[in-house]
Parts: C-alpha cells; structure tokens; sequence
C-alpha cells in the first residue's frame, strides 16, 4: 500500500477513546491534553489565554492575582514521605509558585467515602495544617460531602488557592529564550517510585521517600538572584512531559544532558527493573526552571542553600528557536528525541 | 548503578565503534530479535551512531507485537464477562483488538487488573474465591517459567477458579520461518540474551549451520549490543557462520534446567499464530493434557473466535525485518502510540513505538 492509498482511506480501525473516559486521561500526559484540546478548552478556555500554565492569572482593580486549583486522589492515602493532606496543599501552593506567586489563602473540598475512620481523616487534616503552615499560606474555606460505600475511593481532596504576583514578574511556559539554561531543583522520580513501591507492595529494600513539599520559598529565593523565565513543577506525566509542554509553548528545542540527570539510586534502580521512563515518574516537590544564562550560577547558588533546592543542577539549555523538540544527549554519546507520557504508564512485560 | 554503569561506558562504547568500523569492509543486514534490544539501541541513540554498513532490522521478539488479534479479542471477551477478574501485564491493556483494548473493557466496568507477576493472580484468585480469575499468559521462552509456575501453584494448592489465557512463542521457530523466507534480506542475528538465560543457545547451532547464518547470543547494554554486533561483523567478513555468545554473565550453552523443567511440566509444543506473520508450526506452547482445566479458552468457549487482522497495518513485515516503520504509511498518522494500529506500536518494546519515540524527527524533518 502506497501513501496516496493510505491518504485517502477512511480508517475504521483505531481506537481512540473519544466517546469514554479512560485512566490514560488523567495521567498528565498525551491523553490529558487531548482532553483538554478537545473538550474543555473549547468551552471553557476563551477567557483564559494562559489556561496551560500551572496556574491563571487574574486582575482586579489593577491588582494582578494568581489562581488554581487541584484535585487529589492518591492510593494508599500515606505513603513514606508523604500523605494526601500534605500532598493536597503542596500540589496547590506549588502551582501558585510556578509563576511566582506567594500563596495567601487555600479552600478544600473534601469528598469523603463513608465508613473512613475519624483517626484517618484527623491525621490528614492535621498535616494540611502543617503544610499550609510551612508554605505561609492558610486555609480559608472548606467543604464537606460524604457518598456511599464504592461510591469514592475512602478520600479525594480538592484545595483551590489565590496568590499575590509581584508587580512586572512574569513567569510562564511561553517565555523560554533561546540560550536559557534548564535547572532541576533536585533529585528525579522520587514521588513516583515511593507511591508506586507502597501502593504495589514492591518488597524493595529500600525506603524511598516522596519528595511532596512546598516549593514557594525556593520560588522567590530563585526570583531574588535572577531573571526566571519558565517555572514549572513536573508532576503527573514527570519531567518530559512539563518538558515538552515548555517546547511547545515557547516554541524552542531543548537539550538535556543524561549524565547530568540527578536520580536517586533506587529510583534508577526501580525503573530500571518495571521498564519505566524515569523522566515520566511524577513529582511532587521538585520544579524544573529556565533561567537567563548570565543569571544561572547564581540561581543555581541560591537553590542549594535553601532545604529543598540542595541537589539543584543545570541540566541543560534551549538550544534554538522554531522547532518545539526536546532532545537528549545520551550518556553514550547518542541523541534521542524526549517525548511526553503517552496515556496510563505500563510496566514492561519482560 | 552497578551492573549498568559499566555497560554504558563512553569510552567502551567509543572504542568499540572504532572497531566494528575497522573491519566491516560492506553492507550486512543484522536482526536483533528481542523488542527489549531495539529499545536499547534507540533509547540509547547508539543505532544513529553505527557505521553506515551496518543495518540494523528489528525482529520479532516483543511479545506484545506478535499475539494475534483474535487472542486479544478473546481476552476482551473474558474481561466483559461479570464474575471474572481478568489480570495481566500492563502493556497488554492497550493492545487494540478489532473493536476496543482492554483499557476500555476496564472503563466500561470490567475488573481488569495489571499484575506484575502472574503468582499475583493465583493470589487474586485464592482470595477471591467467588469470583473467576483469568491471567493472560502470553510472552516468549522467558515469561513462561513464572507462568508455568502459577499454573502448577494453582493446581497444587487446588485453586480452582484460576485459569489461563495462554499464547506462549518460541523464538528459534520464528528465527526459521524468517530464514525460509524467500524476502528474506537477514545476515545475522543477536539473539535474544533473556531469552536464551533460560533456554540456553543450544538449539542454534543447527539452525545458524542450516542457514549459514551467525548468531551472536547478545544482551541489552550498549557495549553487550557493540560486542555482539563486532561478534556479527566478524563472522560475516571472515565467512563464518557460528552461535556464540557475547553474553556469558547470565547465558549458559544448556540455560536454566529447573526453569526448562517447569516449562516441560506444564506446557507442550503446539502451532501457534503470530500476529501479522500467521501460522508457524510448534512455534509456542499451550497447556498439556495435565493442565487442560485450567485452560481459560474452554472454561470460557472463546476458541472459536477468530479475527481478520488490519491490512493498514504493516506490522508482519516490521515483525520479519521486510520493512522499517518509518516505511510504513500509517506510522505517525493513522497510527501513534495514543491510536495503535498495530501491537509494534503499543508496547514499549514494539518497534515502531521505540521508532515514534525516538525518530520521529527523522519523518518530520
């Protein structure tokens, strides 16, 4: 079969998930985007030109503000390093961050299954406490709904938050400049491999803690010593997936380097072993931030004095502009393209 | 990491490539069988560094790629059915059938669990006693001993509502069916370095004598790829045709004797169809007569279907090493990992997944 055939062949064989809703579809990859190109942004994006950052920005009276919001459902509810509470204000705080806002006030909806445990539910409020706390932000308003037995999986948070923006700051996906170097604030995957490895029951050897913290402190630290352009904090889908996405809005190639890479051992390790691409595992208090090059020494400096920047490193740069890619150098020596999670991530058969 | 990092050494690697390059003195096409060597040669980027002489042609061993469609619809047809929890490895979930994957029997509230060992569904279905628990048992030579196994735990322990959907392969049957080809355009093959950790690499030698074609047992990092390729290269110029084996820290000439034993207890030698290929005569395993009740094909009755495969879809010949995937006129349209077409693009070690992800520049310029 030639080109022109297939060209002009109305295919009946694939299958898209077009007409349900898949778990690929929540994964921050592939899937989610078309999900969002398809359907919400259509209806929903006309009023929000920068609906794929991390985070919108709306004035008032002149006053720049920054909005999100964040639903979580993780299994287990704790995982070593971590829990839904702590996970629920960080995903939220974080989002604020990534274009430089300082967090003022969260809300939190819960949606509870009956039949959860006060105790439970004591301790997972009692860590959102702290972590709002250690982000300086406070809890304004909540809400509460309880469904039947099945008809939720024991406990989702959704925590939506305001920021104050700092006059002229401006951050955002689209601002990445040819020239810019590519930092990570730490250690890769963490959060990924720790859930992964508890809710599985892996047996590794090793306890590998999720990395979920509040990362607006590290933030402003960045803003402090120099001229940021693009933050963004590589949850769901992981690093290539925030990667790609920056390739594509500010419309330039990255290069990353692999030897320069920072995982931890046993990360590397589990990934090695389920077949998994490391840069896909999720994270949750790491951001990956391109700043001016003349600026980068000293942003990297000041990363690594602060709790959650201490294994910061440069990791690469954008290397030009019109070609939305993002390459790897490979620690042979080779080069490939880096791509997003395509839907659900699958461990390997063999 | 130790164990890798001394496999992934740029100097090694550097070094090693100045030696294929010195004595390759012309064109040879070279097939790595296993899906999990394609990967690494991509994920890598060590296939754009090789010399120009060298082809590389991606085999058939990705055990997703070569199920066929009616065994994935088969599946589906299981995992539908209320009462049953349908267990598998993950990247079979997405594996379109002729309608919908499994993923989507999931959506639509079938139970369907991705397991990472098949004893993990003998486990599901000890503690599910009331319900019927399927495993799909498919892969080459080196899932069977672990699917073997869970067959034998379930009869041991009188598991009754376990069963199996088997679609086991072998690779030497497949090696020779490619051989017998008369497209055929391979001049030597890595063989498949897991793959042969349990089977060993005797059953090659008549087969590389047969088809005066060397094989070269090979592993799955960067210098084992570059030593088995130089093992290749050597042959090929010096007219040789020998099996050998470049990777003698996990392959023994005889492999793992309990693992065969395990097989041997559980399954026999049957005609088996590969995915876009067909039939290849007593090239997989199915359960013997020992173990027919836990057979999930006559426990279900869902033997008698059977599937036309896409013709869009070029995946036998990307299976055979005929054609690449930037070749094909779906690759990147039609079909993408979020759309396969066919199993080479869904599984992680399909080829022309490894092709999506890692060259799709060299299509789009």
């Amino acid at each position: 079969m030639d080109k022109s055939d297939f060209e002009g062949y109305t295919c009946p064989v694939p299958i898209r998930p077009t007409d349900t809703v898949v778990l690929g579809h929540g994964s921050g990859g592939t899937l989610s985007r078309d999900l969002l190109n398809r359907l919400f942004l259509p209806e929903l994006g006309k009023a929000a030109p920068r609906a794929l950052d991390d985070s919108a920005v709306v004035t008032i009276d002149g006053q720049r503000f920054a909005i999100t919001t964040d639903s979580h459902v993780v299994s287990p509810l704790f995982f070593p390093g971590g829990d839904i509470g702590r996970l629920a204000v960080c995903g939220t705080v974080n989002d604020l961050a990534m274009i430089g806002a300082q967090p003022v006030a969260l809300t939190c909806g819960f949606v509870i299954e009956e039949g959860l445990s006060f105790d439970v539910l004591q301790r997972v409020v009692a860590s959102m406490k702290e972590a709002a706390q250690e982000a300086g932000a406070y809890i304004a308003a909540g809400d509460t709904k309880v469904v039947q037995k099945g008809g939720a999986d024991k406990l989702f948070i959704n925590t939506s938050g305001v920021g104050k923006i700092a006059q002229g700051l401006n951050i955002s996906g689209a601002n990445a400049e040819e020239g810019d170097l590519v930092i990570v604030s730490g250690t890769i995957g963490d959060h990924g491999i720790a859930v992964l490895s508890a809710r599985e029951d892996l047996g590794f050897e090793t306890t590998l803690e999720s990395d979920v913290a509040p990362l607006n402190h590290l933030v402003q630290a960045m803003i402090g010593a120099g001229e940021i352009h693009v933050l963004r904090d590589p949850t769901r889908g992981g690093l290539a997936t925030s990667l790609v996405e920056i390739a594509e809005q500010s419309n330039v190639t990255i290069e990353i380097n692999e030897p320069l890479l920072p995982f931890k051992p046993a990360v590397k390790a589990a990934c090695e072993m389920l077949g998994f691409e490391p840069l896909h595992i999720a994270n949750e208090g790491k951001l990956v931030a391109f700043v001016k090059e003349s600026d980068a020494e000293k942003v990297l400096g000041v990363m690594k004095q602060t709790k959650y920047g201490a294994d910061a490193a440069v990791i690469g740069r954008v290397i030009g502009t019109k070609k939305p890619q993002v390459r790897l150098k490979t620690a042979i020596g080779g080069t490939r393209l880096v791509d997003m999670l395509p839907g659900e991530m699958l461990p390997r058969i063999c | 990491m130790k164990y890798l990092d001394e496999y992934r050494d740029p100097a090694k690697v550097k070094s090693l490539l100045r030696e294929i390059e010195s004595i390759v003195t012309r064109p040879w096409v070279i097939m790595e069988i296993c899906g999990g060597q394609t990967h690494a040669f991509l994920h890598h980027g060590l296939d754009a560094m090789l010399p120009a002489q060298i082809e590389l042609v991606h085999g058939p061993g990705c055990p997703v790629c070569v199920t066929p469609l009616e065994q994935i619809d088969r599946a589906i047809s299981i995992a539908s059915q209320s009462n049953v929890i349908f267990t598998s490895y993950g990247d079979m979930l997405r594996v379109p059938g002729s309608s919908k994957d499994l993923f989507s029997v999931r959506a639509q509230g079938g139970d369907v669990r991705v397991v990472y060992s098949p004893l993990e569904a003998v486990q599901i279905a000890e503690s599910n006693p009331d319900k019927q628990v399927v495993f799909f048992g498919i892969g080459f030579e080196t899932t069977a001993p672990a699917n073997a196994m869970a067959v034998l735990q379930a009869k041991n322990k009188d598991i009754r509502n376990f069963s199996v959907l088997v679609s086991h392969v072998r690779v030497p049957p497949a090696m020779e069916a490619i051989l017998s080809s008369k497209s055929n355009r391979v001049q030597a093959f890595l063989a498949a370095g897991h793959v042969c950790a349990v089977m060993g690499y005797h059953e090659y030698p008549p087969i590389a004598e047969k088809y005066h074609v060397p094989i070269v047992v090979t592993g799955f990092e960067p210098i084992d790829l570059l030593n088995g390729l130089l093992a290749a290269v050597r042959q090929l110029e010096a007219g040789r045709a020998a099996a050998e084996n470049q990777y003698q820290r996990a392959v023994r000439f005889e492999g793992n004797g309990s693992a065969q034993r395990t097989i041997r207890r559980v399954f026999q030698s049957v005609d088996r169809k590969w995915r876009g290929i067909g039939v290849i005569p007593q090239s997989g395993w199915g359960l013997n007569s020992e173990f027919q009740d836990f057979d999930a094909e006559k426990r279900f009755a869902v033997d008698h279907i059977f599937t036309q495969e896409s013709s869009l879809c070029i995946a036998g010949e990307i299976l055979q090493g005929l054609k690449k995937p930037l070749q094909c006129a779906a690759f990147g349209k039609g079909c993408t990992p979020q759309t396969p077409l066919g199993a080479p693009m869904v599984s992680a070690e399909g080829a022309c997944a490894a092709y999506y992800k890692y060259h799709r520049d060299v299509m789009y310029g």
